[in-house]
């Protein structure tokens, strides 16, 4: 009932004049790099990180915020919110958390802020205006979490685009990603690296005149 | 949660779920999830559903013990449609729902991955 009523209320402000701030959301499976991504984009364009790193998954726990991303590209701009999710998972056993050395009290008090980040990120997906999703290139992207996230946003007509990252490792296969995918426009890069990045700002200002 | 050692397949006809909302479909199809049973459904839930399938799965993790989510996989012929086909099935969908869709929900203390490649699930149990 809430959502219902924000969109109504975000339709209706719509109708007299420009939208507000663009939202521009981070999804994705854990450990595909978005928030590597994210770090990125804040230090090219506003000199410091927006969150911290891991090979531990599940490292991005909140979604996090960065108001007032400014991107100019020649005469072009566009500003947005970013916001950068926690990895989407149908599953969280902490023992997987061990593995990576944690104690047993530390990996299940993970496990529990994991869980409430993929509740917090599925309902973030009400009030999100465009949405990037960052897919491990390395990995088959036949996965059922990529599917139901672009299968949502598609249900909710959000503009959509993915983001094939980690393309500098030997296994990555953007072919594979394109061929899951063969309706969008794939860019695949290397947060890392910062691989084809000039490439991604210039797909990530259509993106943002999609959803104005 | 149930400790039946027990491989049991629940096979879910559509009728089942086709007239019940979105609460009354997930919670159902969880209910028999928490009994340790893998649920095949015929068709598949609408997507906002499989995200709140997701979402409610997640609640039960913090609250019951044991349970550690689920493994999920939908297969449908919808995927290598062209573009008159996909409207036929749009409207087919809105009249009756996705029927001609399969979709797998396994607990995933029981099973240990389903892989999916296009057209093809496998579904891989732990010993």
């Amino acid at each position: 009932m809430i959502s219902l009523l924000k969109k109504l209320a975000k339709k209706f402000f719509n109708l007299f004049g420009k939208k507000g701030e663009i939202k521009l959301g981070f999804y994705g499976p854990p450990n595909a790099g978005k928030t590597s991504l994210a770090n990125r984009i804040c230090q090219d364009w506003l000199g410091e990180d927006i969150g911290t790193v891991s090979k531990i998954p599940h490292e991005t726990r909140n979604v996090q915020f960065k108001e007032k991303v400014v991107i100019e590209k020649g005469n072009k701009k566009i500003e947005f919110k970013l916001i950068d999710t926690p990895g989407i998972a149908t599953k969280i056993d902490f023992e997987d958390f061990m593995k990576f050395g944690m104690r047993k009290h530390e990996a299940q008090s993970r496990a529990k802020e994991a869980t409430q980040g993929i509740i917090e990120a599925i309902k973030w997906l009400d009030d999100i205006d465009a949405v990037i999703v960052v897919l491990d290139s390395s990995l088959n992207p036949y996965s059922q979490v990529n599917i139901t996230i672009i299968g949502n946003l598609i249900a909710r007509k959000i503009p959509v685009l993915i983001v094939a990252n980690k393309i500098d490792l030997r296994k990555s296969d953007i072919k594979k990603v394109e061929a899951a995918f063969p309706e969008y426009n794939i860019i695949g890069i290397s947060a890392r690296t910062g691989e084809n990045i000039d490439g991604f700002y210039d797909a990530l200002f259509k993106l943002v005149k999609k959803a104005k | 949660m149930a400790k039946d050692k027990d491989l049991t397949i629940y096979f879910m006809p559509y009728s089942e779920i086709g007239k019940e909302d979105s609460t009354s479909r997930i919670k159902k199809i969880l209910n028999i999830i928490l009994q340790n049973k893998i649920v095949i459904l015929q068709g598949r839930l609408k997507a906002e559903e499989e995200s709140r399938l997701i979402g409610d799965t997640m609640v039960l993790i913090g609250h019951i013990k044991g349970f550690k989510g689920v493994e999920l996989a939908v297969v449908s012929s919808s995927d290598k449609m062209g573009i008159f086909e996909k409207f036929k099935h749009s409207i087919a969908k809105a009249l009756v729902g996705e029927q001609d869709a399969v979709t797998i929900v396994g607990p995933a203390n029981l099973v240990k991955e389903i892989k999916r490649n296009p057209q093809k699930l496998e579904l891989y149990l732990k010993k």
